[in-house]
């Protein structure tokens, strides 16, 4: 028989629903996967207790023949959701040790459909970076390594922990966010499917804020069907979140397996990034045949102000963060400064101890786009030029229904590797963060393995509240990739 | 533009973080670097192009004006650095 943690997430489902095993088999075999797996730090906390007691009430419910679509399902979340009386930390040591008072609008969503939680993911601090060696509790290794290298290698970022987790099989699928590409570049150098879908279809209540015009939660899971499925339950309209949208959530499983005869593809030029792996180049002009034989019309788009989208957000979403990151002051929650005496020594003080080296600069440019005399040149010029790579989406969407392109402009790189120049890590979004800038929705799929064995994503883009459309897409795309690949479990050791 | 450590010491200070003297020359280096590489957004034309601030287009949703909550002191204060009879404690603010 296979193994319980190898199923997927339909598949385990499907095995609960008809009794072939219980939640609590379920759970406890993802707890004992997690205790072993340590060497990855994926987890910054094991909730076995929390667990295991979830999943007997999901048995029970199993049992009186009621339950969820999620009912006994083991997920991981990531830190940034704020968990009822369970450690949420963002990654950071500002928080300290705080514990919400309050549930995340999107995990109690899981919670109501009957999902089991495992822990709590590791990430980049407040989700700033694109490797998790921001996080305060130290870098996510990812499960996969070069042939024949034990060189350590990064899950990506910010949601290092979540595609980890789930590459690794410690849970059956994760919550993660994406601000910049934080859900799809992990999902990319993890071999596994990110959706990050339209700005507003996921509640932002409960989740720590980094920026808010641009953040926005979603699953990654295995399959194209298990992030549809979990996508499926962790949105809905939220009144406590002022940007969510009052539209009804689609049953976006539904849209998996759809024939995506006739449908216009565009492949825009701006994307062929210079010094861009041909390996990368060639699994594009594969996906393309790959379309093209179920029947899609694929034509050439130009997204002219592409180039644009990185200093755009650089300048945005700094902004948004040293405003919203400013609540960060000692007084109220989270760590405050021993030794400081005045209240300016107490604020500057703990910012200070509390904050990691990349947050602190992106509070400092924020600081600086926004001061006086700086506004216009900077934030105003963002905000329209914004309004430029938006439009282009639109003109492109005019003539076609969804777009394809690489995930992201490499493969997994190794811990370390890019941690001099700050300018060099930001480039591991330049084809995710217009997405974000456009709020529109984003798949990354796993479409093959470079020569060194590493996976690689493919990126599809689809128009405002068509994730529908993009399932469909990436299912026939994951048919004819038939990415079976999965990494060695050379991280396995029995837990000390 | 480049910044120098003046600037970078007043931004600092205006975002209520210590960054010790020293590092501040290194930072100054840092932060120029980035600025420069966004200062290419000037190549944009934006002539006559509105600002965005959202993507979502709708009006901000109005509710009743009615309390919906309240009377959560204890679960405000559950994570405060220091509490004392129902307040946060915070050092001297007028001397």
């Amino acid at each position: 028989m296979t193994e319980l943690t190898d199923l997927t997430l339909k598949a385990a489902v499907d095995g609960l629903r008809a009794k072939a095993f219980s939640s609590t088999e379920l759970t406890g075999a993802f707890v004992g996967a997690i205790e072993k797996a340590r060497a990855l730090n994926a987890y910054v906390l094991e909730a076995p207790q929390t667990a295991l007691a979830m999943a007997a009430a999901s048995d029970a419910r199993i049992a009186a023949g009621e339950g969820g679509p999620l009912e006994g399902v083991p997920l991981g979340i990531k830190d940034l959701f704020c968990t009822e009386g369970v450690r949420t930390t963002a990654g950071s040591k500002i928080l300290g040790n705080f514990k919400p008072t309050y549930e995340s609008t999107v995990t109690a969503n899981l919670w109501r459909d009957g999902a089991v939680m495992l822990g709590k993911l590791n990430m980049d601090e407040f989700a700033m970076g694109s490797s998790n060696e921001s996080s305060a509790f130290g870098p996510v290794t990812n499960p996969w390594r070069s042939r024949g290298s034990n060189q350590a290698l990064t899950p990506g970022g910010s949601s290092g922990g979540s595609a980890a987790a789930v590459a690794a099989r410690l849970c059956l699928g994760a919550t993660a966010t994406d601000t910049g590409g934080s859900i799809r570049q992990p999902a990319a150098f993890t071999g596994t499917v990110g959706i990050k879908p339209t700005y507003g279809r996921c509640s932002r209540w409960g989740i720590v804020a980094f920026a808010s015009s641009l953040d926005q939660a979603g699953p990654i899971a295995r399959t194209v069907e298990d992030a549809a499925l979990l996508l499926t339950s962790m949105c809905g309209h939220d009144p406590k979140d002022s940007t969510s949208l009052n539209v009804e959530t689609p049953d976006f499983a539904s849209f998996v397996g759809r024939s995506v005869k006739g449908l216009r593809v565009g492949v825009p030029r701006e994307y062929r990034a210079d010094g861009m792996p041909a390996e990368i180049d060639s699994l594009w002009e594969q996906g393309v045949a790959w379309l093209k034989d179920a029947g899609c019309e694929v034509v050439e788009v130009s997204l002219p102000h592409t180039k644009y989208a990185l200093p755009a957000y650089y300048i945005i979403a700094p902004a948004e963060a040293s405003s919203n990151l400013a609540r960060y002051d000692g007084m109220r929650y989270g760590l405050r400064a021993e030794d400081a005496r005045s209240l300016v020594d107490v604020y500057e003080q703990t910012r200070a101890e509390g904050f990691g080296a990349e947050v602190k600069r992106r509070i400092l440019i924020g600081t600086y786009v926004l001061s006086a005399g700086y506004y216009d040149a900077y934030y105003l010029k963002a905000q329209k030029v914004r309004r430029r790579i938006t439009d282009d989406f639109v003109q492109a969407f005019e003539r076609v229904d969804a777009l394809l392109t690489p995930t992201a402009p490499s493969a997994a790189f190794g811990l370390g590797e890019n941690a001099t120049d700050p300018v060099a890590m930001y480039l591991n979004d330049i084809f995710t963060v217009t997405v974000n800038l456009a709020g529109l929705p984003g798949l990354s799929l796993p479409a093959g393995l470079d020569a060194a064995g590493l996976p690689l994503g493919l990126q599809l883009i689809g128009r405002p509240l068509d994730e529908g459309t993009l399932f469909s897409l990436a299912g026939a795309l994951e048919r004819a990739a038939g990415f079976e690949a999965r990494p060695t479990a050379w991280w396995s050791a029995e837990p000390r | 533009m480049a910044i120098d450590a003046a600037t970078v010491k007043k931004v600092a200070s205006l975002a209520r973080i210590r960054e010790p003297e020293d590092r501040l020359e290194a930072l100054a280096a840092e932060l120029s670097g980035i600025l420069q590489w966004i200062e290419q957004l000037a190549e944009v034309n934006t002539d006559g192009v509105e600002p965005m601030t959202s993507v979502v287009d709708a009006k901000l949703p109005l509710r009743e004006d009615v309390v919906t909550d309240g009377g959560d002191v204890a679960r405000i204060l559950a994570n405060a650095p220091k509490s004392v009879g129902g307040f946060f404690v915070v050092p001297k603010v007028v001397e």
